[in-house]
């Protein structure tokens, strides 16, 4: 059995993040105590999950266990519900946000006005607390929620910077997740008619005895298309995903690199909840689900690439790559395997650690050719600004799934995942072509910031990286090469996580 | 087939009425009537749970929940307006069409702007 520290430690950090967004607004505003105040917590969250992560894998027989809040019995009461694999993604979540946080601190500092960093704080405290509840929550009322909280946090985030594109990206945003929200709210209600349950453990064993006795099978086909809809709504799988770059193109880089990195993650991991927990992989196969989110993922990869290549922005471009990386992610939960989904969480854990850095990196080349966020206008800012052009270029081979970085090891499960499936010449295909279809428009990126400029406008100089900077870029790059290089101790930590998921 | 309709119809209502809200939500370009969709569509699915969802072992829990989805329905709601309100004060109009529009036309004059900047640096 774990202790009782370790047992509490899920509701603990949700309940931190919560109460850190309620008090960040009475806190004095001078010598940046609000950012501070953030940092310390999502830190003191990270270090709690590493914690939980070592009680649960030393903890011997059950590597799982249910937390009621409260000690309510079941219909009135709340549980949440930890394993391996929510220890980790929140592990990593938190880290890749306090990463973000630190290394665009200067660039938030210079895009929002000083009486609104306050409450910027506040919203990012909320998405951590929602991102953390989403993970940990084993009930699929305060899943809604908390997808409604971050989906206010979340567009709030593209708002806050002041520029007149921000408001019209703010509300395309905030209608298309609004749509998925309404979708999810329609087969919660569904579901709650036909199981009775709101606990998603409860719900899997009512579903499984409606299926085995083939009854009410239409309105489960209907409440599992409805709910993939609206999670792929709001994790920006391709069809649905045109909101994303509006969004990344015209809002600060600390938004950007939370909302790709992290908001999309969450409702991902939600969807794997949903179809792992509460459906089970023989209903979804049943239910034909699988080959649809395979064929979308697929559409994903491809079609986020062929967008990315038409950009001009480096952070629409950026977006449109984010595209095609959820597509991934999709291919592997459509894969509907233990091997395919734990693959795929192990795409979300590498994703939501180097989509961050990219942006970061973007953010302080783009900052080096004076705030311009053309491709052109990038070329020899390798040399203004070595940190970001080293996180730009380690990023971009990740992405590409160059070996040694972070892309490749799950590049590399993914392919694993799809060899005893029939599916596998369709999925090593479309994972070949995406990777080729990256490499072009990465490596021209990184050739543009590697050429030298020679009519380089001298009387402008950018100013240099701070301390801060190079120190989150230096964490950023040690992660990467950690999750490329030794990546096997963590996929049989997913794959256990995911048996007991 | 009728008899099953008549039976059901508080569930007829209410999928009548959600479809209402969400083709308001998705297809008007006017950002109140979207807002309007939205509001809409939520209570058609308070009105489904509060019809389908009674539980003779636990009555009060569908009432707890569609209390907390108002009360999400009412902040999210607030906050639609509020950005509307911004966007606004920005372009003068509250149709998402036209806002683009004014959006892409105050870019190319920008951009026209900086490269006569740049063709005078030249000269």
């Amino acid at each position: 059995m774990i202790d009782s520290f370790a047992f509490n430690i899920p509701f603990i950090s949700i309940f931190l993040a919560m109460i850190a967004a309620i008090i960040t607004p009475l806190l004095p505003k001078q010598n940046r105590i609000p950012e501070n105040l953030s940092c310390c917590v999502i830190g003191i969250i990270g270090i709690l999950s590493a914690y939980l992560l070592y009680a649960l894998t030393n903890s011997g027989q059950s590597l799982s266990f249910n937390f009621k809040i409260g000690n309510f019995p079941v219909p009135y009461g709340n549980e949440l519900k930890a394993g391996p694999l929510e220890a980790v993604l929140s592990l990593f979540f938190s880290l890749s946000m306090l990463l973000s946080l630190t290394g665009n601190f200067s660039s938030t500092e210079e895009d929002i006005a000083p009486n609104r960093r306050q409450l910027f704080c506040v919203l990012v405290n909320l998405i951590m607390s929602s991102l953390l509840a989403m993970t940990y929550t084993n009930d699929i009322f305060t899943a809604y929620v908390f997808i409604e909280i971050s989906t206010i946090a979340a567009c709030s985030i593209v708002a806050v910077k002041e520029s007149p594109e921000t408001a019209r990206a703010a509300l395309r945003y905030l209608v298309m997740s609004l749509v998925g929200s309404g979708l999810i709210l329609i087969v919660i209600c569904l579901l709650y008619n036909l199981t009775g349950h709101l606990i998603m453990q409860n719900m899997h064993i009512a579903i499984q005895v409606l299926v085995s006795a083939k009854s009410y099978i239409m309105p489960l086909t209907v409440s599992l298309a409805l709910i993939t809809t609206g999670l792929a709504v709001k994790s920006a799988l391709y069809p649905f995903s045109f909101w994303l770059p509006d969004a990344h193109g015209s809002s600060t880089n600390l938004s950007s690199a939370i909302l790709s990195g992290l908001v999309l993650k969450g409702h991902i991991f939600l969807l794997i909840k949903i179809f792992y927990r509460v459906f089970g992989l023989d209903v979804i196969h049943a239910l034909r689900m699988d080959t649809v989110i395979f064929i979308l993922g697929l559409l994903a990869m491809i079609m986020g690439s062929v967008h990315a290549l038409r950009q001009t922005n480096v952070k629409r471009m950026i977006a449109w790559s984010s595209v095609a990386q959820v597509g991934y992610i999709f291919l592997g939960v459509g894969l509907n395997t233990t091997a395919g989904i734990a693959a795929a969480c192990l795409h979300i854990i590498v994703h939501a650690c180097v989509k961050p850095m990219l942006i970061t990196a973007a953010g302080g080349l783009s900052n080096a050719a004076g705030h311009k966020k053309g491709l052109h206008a990038l070329m020899g800012t390798f040399y203004s600004n070595v940190w970001a052009g080293l996180g730009f270029m380690a990023g971009a081979f990740s992405m590409m799934g160059i070996p040694a970085f972070a892309g490749f090891a799950s590049k590399l499960s993914l392919t694993m995942a799809s060899f005893d499936h029939p599916v596998i010449v369709w999925s090593l295909a479309a994972l070949a072509a995406s990777s080729v279809l990256n490499a072009l428009y990465y490596v021209p990126a990184v050739i543009v910031i590697l050429t030298h400029n020679k009519n380089m406008n001298n009387n402008f100089s950018a100013p240099p990286p701070t301390r801060l900077y190079k120190i989150s870029m230096t964490c950023f790059l040690a992660l990467n090469f950690y999750l490329g290089l030794f990546c096997m101790p963590l996929l049989r930590l997913i794959t256990r996580g995911v048996n007991v998921l | 087939m009728l008899e099953k309709l008549i039976l059901n119809h508080y569930e007829i209502a209410a999928v009548i009425l959600s479809g209402i809200g969400l083709m308001n939500l998705l297809l008007q370009r006017n950002l109140i009537r979207k807002i309007i969709g939205l509001n809409i569509m939520n209570t058609a699915v308070y009105l489904l749970f509060a019809a389908k969802g009674y539980n003779a072992e636990y009555p009060p829990v569908p009432a707890g929940l569609i209390l907390t989805g108002i009360v999400v329905t009412v902040s999210v709601t607030t906050f639609a307006l509020a950005l509307t309100l911004k966007l606004y004060e920005t372009y003068g109009t509250l149709n998402i069409d036209e806002a683009l529009m004014k959006m892409t036309l105050q870019q190319e004059e920008l951009e026209a702007k900086i490269e006569a900047q740049e063709e005078e640096l030249i000269s």
